[in-house]
């Protein structure tokens, strides 16, 4: 086989997720999208070898203190110390291994270290609230951080955000490619919540971490699951697909 | 093949107004190394159905090297390439505009093994876009290639030239329109 037939023929596309999963760009609770959202219909993209491969990032990328966003400082944050961890899987409950996971939050009073962030709430000296790391063999990830605070935006009238933190992952293919927000279970701040609710009811609770009693750290850190599932791939009619070698 | 339930994917959400902090990288608009004898500056900017340009946007591309390489294990021929290609890039909009320092890739095979044009995958994530959009940069000064492309020919005629990138004084410029009169081609992908 040829280089070029090699290339054509390997690798099976990503399977496309169905109606329901995202958000539409078009959201008009969320009032930014209004002039943000394209009008016209994308077409469709059939994924060549560009579309299945993607960015391999990471090694030298991590420093040694980017998973645990406590100890980035001389002294420690202030705020309730919380242990975020799971797994990142594809459609088909496989493993993500060996990618970047990167995070991004406000601190315990809800204010993020931007400069654009002006909102009267104090910053925080020992805490930036950014984080990075890869996935293990198995797909796992954690990060110590502390529980970020609910924010106010301009959306409406006394408009807050649930608390929440910036995942964005890379997974193996450009196809793959996602930036969500995970959130707390049972958070009062839901309802009124516009970003939230452009989710599609039946896939919210996806974004919603779990309490992890057995994570939970005595005397230390309450633990919070959030496992996250990138595309699957379509099924292949011969086994090729073992690159690990 | 074992028979297996699929998980539905997590949804997307907002990158927000202060991914910044967390997306800005000091070497990501470097898909080559800053040096590299055929580099070319890729800058444009992200403007809203108004004409306005988006300062908080975050623009990413995904590409092969001159040679149609992909720095991915999923490519038979990744282990030439050279180190320092990354053949991604990522840059936000603070200053009205992106700016990618790459290479005009090679060509690759679609899946059927017709031959695309030069192209580069890109992602556009923003405040008030709650899923980043898809688009191609094809490079206007290849217009033989690009009348060949696969995926080029599916684009209705009248809308080609949103994405195609224009010789500028440092490389190419290539704008993302997200709404408006001139919105550029997006893709599912
Ligand atoms: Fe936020």
């Amino acid at each position: 086989m040829s280089a070029r037939e090699q290339r054509t023929r390997a690798s099976p596309p990503y399977r496309p997720d169905p109606d329901g999963t995202h958000p539409p760009l078009d959201s008009p609770g969320y009032r930014s999208t209004a002039l943000r959202h394209p009008v016209r219909r994308p077409l469709t993209l059939p994924q060549s070898v560009t579309e299945i491969t993607g960015p391999v990032l990471g090694e030298g990328r991590i420093g040694e203190r980017d998973n645990d966003l406590t100890v980035q400082h001389p002294g420690e944050p202030i705020g309730q110390r919380i242990v975020v961890h799971g797994r990142v899987l594809d459609g088909d409950g496989r493993a993500v291994p060996n990618s970047l996971v990167e995070i991004w939050q406000a601190n315990a009073g809800g204010r993020y270290r931007h400069d654009a962030d002006v909102w009267p709430c104090p910053l925080d000296p020992n805490f930036d609230g950014v984080g990075r790391t890869l996935t293990d063999e198995h797909g796992r990830y954690e990060f110590t951080t502390i529980k970020p605070g609910a924010y106010p935006w301009k959306n409406h009238h006394n408009a807050w955000r649930p608390a929440h933190i910036h995942f964005s992952l890379f997974g193996r293919s450009f196809t793959q490619r996602l930036v969500t927000q995970m959130y707390f279970p049972d958070d009062p701040l839901f309802d009124q919540d516009p970003i939230f609710n452009s989710v599609p009811e039946a896939a919210r609770s996806r974004l919603v971490s779990r309490f992890d009693m057995n994570r939970t750290t005595d005397h230390w850190a309450l633990g919070f699951e959030f496992d996250i599932v990138l595309r699957g791939r379509e099924a292949t009619p011969f086994e090729d697909d073992d690159h690990d070698h | 093949m074992t028979t297996s339930s699929t998980l539905p994917s997590t949804p997307s959400q907002t990158v927000g107004p202060y991914l910044h902090i967390g997306l800005t990288w000091q070497d990501g608009p470097f898909v080559v190394p800053e040096g590299t004898p055929s580099s070319v500056w890729l800058r444009g900017r992200v403007l809203d159905g108004a004409g306005e340009p988006i300062t908080d946007a975050l623009v990413e591309t995904w590409q092969c090297d001159e040679h149609g390489r992909f720095a991915h294990p999923e490519d038979p021929r990744s282990a030439e390439i050279d180190s320092g290609f990354r053949g991604f890039g990522r840059s936000d909009t603070r200053s009205g505009e992106y700016g990618i320092l790459t290479v005009v890739p090679g060509r690759v095979p679609d899946r059927t093994g017709v031959p695309q044009a030069p192209h580069v995958d890109v992602s556009v994530f923003a405040r008030g876009m709650l899923h980043r959009v898809v688009t191609r940069v094809y490079f206007a000064d290849r217009p033989e290639a690009n009348a060949a492309d696969p995926v080029l020919s599916t684009v209705p005629r009248d809308r080609r030239q949103t994405l195609l990138a224009r010789p500028s004084a440092d490389g190419y410029t290539f704008d993302v329109h997200v709404q408006g009169e001139y919105e550029t081609v997006f893709f599912d992908v």
